[in-house]
């Protein structure tokens, strides 16, 4: 059983009198443990298609099946449960709540999902050490470096052991250096397990993923693994 | 979310900008103040017309000269016109009343006091020895109007305290002659000091025996006749009786008037009561622009913090976690706010106490409650909508506005 199955997946808005798909006839199957990169032009579908898959947004039409399950017709509150358990965000812009300390914004998630303070504490440390943030468990958001700030928003994207993390454009804010990092922090998680999904707009880092997926107007361009299953076919047939 | 997690981020939310905060909390504050501090001015001023009417005297009957109601033709009236005077004997014959337990008749009028070549004007008062602990007088020096027959007064006097300053001085007054109007008499005693109140000014009066009063004034009728109950529970009793009696004693005229001072108390009472709360319900609007002003900013605050609204949504925040927290957040400015206003509106009120010391100005109970719970209220009715508006904001869009 794959961990994502989108099928027949359509997403329209309005943008004044024209209708724009952001995402057409989009099927796609995501093993768990895999590693993807989705590629492509801005206004491709890319964010799009990471808000489906975190269930921000919903399709107009298609079913989309997170293990098994079908998400889509999920109430908003049974959808909320399902992100707080089984989906961690990372954002470009990194997300953090300013007036909480590096160790408040990494136990959100897990105060929201009402889990007891002495679990929280324990983990929250485990989380510090982890991502090698013990000194700055106190320091704000605006004290941190854009490195820091990007390893509290994995910190905190983690901290309820999700099965999916959704990374948006996770290096874009940084520079090569810390960039390099982070993206070397989400590779240790998907090497433990972790299903990666990043978008990004560098090549470099898209190729290091096992997987590639390129949008153009709202279409999968290519997947490199239907390439390869295509090839094998090819080669098979 | 945990109940003290979502107060605690309520808080953190709350005091994370200082400057929204801490001006809704002024406003609620006001708002509540304005209610405490009015409030204490009305009930205030109940209590000091009412405080003022108590030291008339307890428990009091007033029987006036004169009907009260219109009545139609009948023989009677065609027959006696004018309406019988009250004498002294209609006042003896109140003693007897089982439910009376002190009687005075009172006449008035005004005179000249001399003494040492000294003049000056003065209220007459003609009453019995019961006079003065009916109205609650204290007698400073000396002693009151003897007991004695009321037809046959004795020729003594009762001066208030500023005219023995002004006739005495530093003389002792007690046992001098002075002479009032046309008779001479002997100074008995000397009130205390009562300044202005509201009826009688003590201070300038001169009380002397009912007959000698009359007879200086040339009339056998009386101002007033006071009554004193046996206690308050017999007070409409004492004022039926009382109305009998002088009836019967008029050949079935109904020709007086007897009123208590409890009913004059009541209206009084009454009266100023719906002042305190039309003066609190006046308050209660800048109650309400205050609870209007923390829906405004909770609507800014939900705007301001869009974009955290999205991320606890991405986060797993359910609708009803955020509402909650922001519905927290009005509720706990507004509680604030409340608690300021109430311990402000004490001190204003404590304030008033210092410089009017005779005016009691504490806010009454009932109002710091219906303040205190009609701040929370608006607080939490006005919060609810910026708070479902929050939880229904679009996750995607909001995460963009971050």
């Amino acid at each position: 059983m794959a961990l994502i199955e989108l099928s027949g997946i359509e997403r329209r808005f309005l943008l004044g009198d024209t209708t724009v798909n952001a995402l057409a006839g989009l099927n796609l199957q995501i093993e768990a443990g895999e590693y993807v990169a989705v590629m492509g032009p801005s206004g491709s579908g890319k964010s799009t298609l990471l808000n489906l898959l975190g269930l921000l947004d919903r399709p107009n039409e298609g079913t989309y099946k997170l293990e098994g399950r079908d998400v889509t017709t999920l109430s908003p509150d049974e959808q909320a449960t399902v992100r707080s358990t089984r989906i961690g965000f990372v954002f470009q812009s990194f997300h953090l709540v300013p007036r909480l300390t590096a160790a408040e914004n990494i136990a959100l998630p897990m105060t929201l999902a009402g889990i007891s303070p002495a679990e929280r504490n324990k983990r929250v440390a485990q989380a510090l050490k982890d991502f090698g943030l013990d000194q700055r468990a106190d320091h704000k958001p605006d004290q941190l470096s854009g490195g820091q700030r990007q390893r509290v928003a994995i910190a905190r994207a983690t901290i309820m052991q999700p099965a999916l993390i959704l990374a948006d454009e996770p290096t874009g804010n940084l520079d090569r250096h810390t960039g390099e990092e982070v993206v070397n922090l989400l590779e240790a998680l998907n090497a433990r397990g972790v299903t990666l999904i990043v978008v990004t707009h560098d090549p470099g880092m898209g190729a290091r993923a096992r997987r590639q997926l390129v949008m153009e107007d709202g279409r999968l361009k290519s997947d490199s693994r239907t390439d390869d299953i295509s090839i094998l076919g090819k080669i098979s047939g | 979310m945990r109940l003290t997690d979502t107060l605690r981020f309520a808080r953190d939310a709350a005091t994370g900008y200082p400057m929204r905060t801490t001006l809704s909390v002024l406003a609620m504050s006001i708002g509540v103040a304005a209610v405490v501090i009015l409030t204490a001015l009305g009930d205030g001023a109940r209590r000091y017309v009412v405080g003022q009417f108590s030291s008339l005297g307890t428990n009091l009957v007033i029987v006036l000269p004169g009907r009260s109601g219109t009545g139609g033709f009948n023989p009677a009236n065609a027959i006696t016109t004018t309406p019988r005077d009250l004498t002294i004997d209609d006042a003896g014959s109140l003693r007897r009343l089982p439910t009376v337990r002190r009687v005075a008749p009172l006449a008035v009028g005004t005179s000249e006091i001399a003494f040492g070549g000294k003049l000056r004007e003065v209220m007459v008062a003609g009453s019995t020895a019961d006079f003065i602990p009916i109205r609650n007088f204290t007698i400073a020096q000396g002693v009151g109007l003897p007991e004695e027959d009321w037809n046959r007064g004795s020729s003594v006097a009762v001066i208030g305290a500023k005219i023995r300053d002004e006739m005495f001085g530093a003389n002792p007054a007690i046992g001098q002659l002075v002479r009032v109007g046309d008779r001479r008499l002997r100074v008995v005693g000397v009130l205390a000091s009562t300044g202005q109140g509201l009826g009688m000014n003590t201070d300038e009066l001169v009380i002397v025996p009912v007959s000698l009063a009359q007879a200086m004034f040339n009339s056998n009728t009386l101002f007033r006749i006071l009554v004193e109950a046996n206690s308050r529970d017999a007070i409409e009793g004492a004022k039926d009786q009382a109305m009998t009696a002088i009836k019967q004693r008029h050949r079935g005229e109904e020709d007086v008037t007897v009123i208590t001072q409890d009913a004059v108390l009541a209206t009084f009472d009454k009266l100023l009561g719906a002042l305190t709360l039309a003066v609190a319900g006046i308050a209660a609007i800048s109650l309400a622009v205050a609870g209007i002003l923390v829906m405004n900013v909770m609507l800014v605050a939900v705007t301001q913090r869009t974009g955290e609204i999205g991320l606890l949504k991405a986060l797993g925040a359910t609708a009803r976690t955020i509402r909650l927290a922001f519905l927290a957040e009005a509720a706990m400015l507004s509680a604030v706010g409340a608690l300021v206003g109430y311990l402000l509106g004490q001190l204003g009120a404590f304030a008033l106490r210092q410089f009017f010391p005779v005016f009691p100005a504490y806010p009454p109970d009932w109002a710091v409650i219906a303040g205190l719970s009609t701040a929370l209220a608006t607080g939490l009715i006005f919060g609810v909508m910026p708070a479902r508006r929050a939880a229904r904001l679009d996750p995607v869009q909001a995460l963009m506005k971050h």
